[in-house]
């Protein structure tokens, strides 16, 4: 972990609510597909965690969506702006296993870092097939981004107005696959988890309170016993998620 | 440069500055971004008798000027804590540290609080009988005076370190309970944990914690921390812990014209992790900047 002042080189509407933010500075603390920062904003008491959707050089990517009073004030910053920045936070996701045809399924705004994950795993050989779930057409970003990695491209939406009607579990369904990877919203995780034909990885999303590991505000239990999200995580096996009933 | 060092309770420290407990881990948590060794000492994680998983989610809230927390207590019981988490303790800290002891009735205090009293680094134990987010127990006992007095003569009983009760601010007479401790036994009072407070999510029309309600702390809790360490300064001659929104070296100072003998730093650590190294290092130049010689000599100092 580090603490790097960051200047916006870039902050830009994406798709609905969803904003592309980029940041020039120090990324050494940044290693792996998955990790996450911690946003410190002017008058907000805690940081705002979000995960890395890109790292080239001193360049960091991060897509946030606006779903509160924190995530509209990074929406408001401009280019030329600082940000204190809390860096190289989580485990991130483990490449070993994903094998030549890996299944990426992303649910809204946790496509996000299946995109580092996606370059990382064409970079080994691999040939990801990745599924991108949204509400409506409107919400959609990065099918092209995804596509000019060289990724197979899915997109559903549940209104249907864009790509297949129905949620990225109903799009995964004729799909053959060697693993899979999953970020997205609780439920679409479950969903993932519970029609996943092989072993896979999953990243959550907490309430965290520090994303360092010291206060323990964002535990869930696991088959190994509780874990913190921020720190153990944000990415689990397969085999070590406990779903609450 | 001035003189940072104080005593509390009988026992040296380098400076006043102590990272709250519940906020610091077991100190190893921040020993691989600093060495914790600037710090006077630290209070570990509240530890009970068995372990916690604690409360579901979520647990954590967000205010201005602060935070709510509901953790409920989460630790892996006084034995676990003994044998796996003291000794990397020990590899981290070479100071006495402070433990942090909660349970749901005085029997279950007094026996963890008599395990820990055979571990040499603890300096001083940290009776909890304020926290907000568990039922039948924490602050149960620190909102009345005869239950209080109940837990603090149990943990005298099993123990010869000094035994620092820490309140809850959730009462009317902040006063009356610090007396009534300091009567029981106590050797020092910390005084405040969180505040019972609560969100409500707008699109679930529900408490956004699923505790329903949670301590809140940071910035926003200070001037509260700061008047009750004044009432409580004013009732009792054992030594006060200031604990409650502490976030920089004037703040630590404000604590100790207050009463405070030394003074505790929470959540702050929770957003800035290197909080506390921050504040030993800047507590000369604002010493100076006022004209202070000694902390021991302005503690107390806010009193007619």
């Amino acid at each position: 972990m580090k603490q790097t002042v960051f200047e916006i080189a870039g902050n830009t509407l994406l798709a609905a609510d969803a904003y592309k933010l980029v940041l020039t500075g120090d990324t050494s603390d940044v290693t792996a597909p998955g990790q996450f920062v911690n946003i410190a904003l002017p008058g907000r008491f805690l940081r705002r965690p979000i995960s890395v959707c890109d790292r080239e050089g001193d360049r960091l990517t991060l897509l946030y969506k606006t779903v509160g009073r924190g995530t509209a004030q990074m929406a408001a910053m401009k280019a030329g702006e600082t940000l204190d920045v809390l860096t190289g936070l989580g485990s991130g996701f483990s490449l070993e296993e994903s094998g030549q045809t890996p299944l990426l399924a992303g649910g809204g705004i946790g496509a996000a870092p299946l995109y580092w994950l996606a370059k990382e795993l064409i970079a080994r050989g691999a040939r990801p097939h990745v599924v991108l779930g949204f509400n409506r057409a409107a919400d959609v970003f990065y099918a092209d981004e995804f596509a000019a990695l060289g990724c197979a491209v899915t997109v559903a939406t549940a209104d249907g107005s864009a790509g297949e009607r129905g949620f990225v579990t109903d799009a995964m369904a004729g799909l053959s696959y060697s693993y899979v990877y999953a970020c997205g919203p609780e439920p679409m995780l479950r969903a993932v988890w519970e029609r996943a034909q092989t072993d896979g990885q999953f990243s959550f999303e907490a309430r965290m309170g520090c994303g360092f590991g010291a206060c323990v505000g964002c535990t869930r239990e696991t088959t190994e016993g509780p874990k913190r999200v921020c720190k153990d995580g944000p990415v689990f096996r397969k085999g070590e998620i406990l779903w609450e009933t | 440069m001035g003189d940072l060092s104080v005593t509390l309770c009988g026992v040296e420290l380098d400076n006043p500055v102590i990272p709250a407990s519940g906020t610091f881990g077991y100190g190893h948590e921040f020993a691989q971004y600093y060495d914790i060794n600037c710090l006077g000492t630290f209070s570990f994680k509240g530890t009970t008798r068995e372990p916690r998983y604690g409360n579901p989610q979520p647990r954590i809230a967000e205010c201005e000027g602060g935070m709510l927390n509901a953790v409920g207590l989460q630790n892996p019981g006084v034995e676990k804590v003994i044998a796996e988490e003291l000794p990397k303790l020990k590899k981290c800290f070479a100071k006495p540290v402070m433990a942090n002891v909660s349970g749901f009735s005085a029997e279950d205090y007094a026996y963890t609080c008599e395990k820990l009293d055979k571990e040499p680094q603890v300096g001083w134990l940290e009776v909890n009988i304020s926290c907000p987010n568990v039922h039948g127990g924490g602050m149960s006992f620190g909102t009345d005076p005869e239950a209080a007095s109940a837990v603090v003569r149990a943990v005298k009983a099993v123990t010869s370190k000094p035994v620092i009760v820490k309140l809850t601010p959730n009462v009317t007479d902040i006063a009356a309970m610090a007396r009534a401790c300091e009567a029981a036994g106590a050797d020092g009072i910390s005084l405040i944990n969180t505040l019972q407070a609560m969100r409500i999510d707008l699109k679930r029309r529900k408490p956004l914690l699923a505790n329903g309600t949670g301590g809140l702390s940071g910035p926003a809790v200070f001037p509260v921390a700061l008047r009750m360490v004044y009432q409580v300064w004013e009732a009792v001659s054992v030594p006060i812990v200031g604990v409650g929104g502490v976030s920089t070296a004037e703040d630590v100072i404000e604590m100790m014209l207050a009463g405070a003998a030394a003074v505790e730093v929470g959540a702050a650590n929770l957003r800035d992790p290197w909080v506390c190294r921050d504040i030993v290092r800047d507590l000369p130049g604002v010493m100076e900047k006022y004209g202070i010689e000694n902390l021991r000599d302005i503690i107390g100092g806010a009193h007619g």
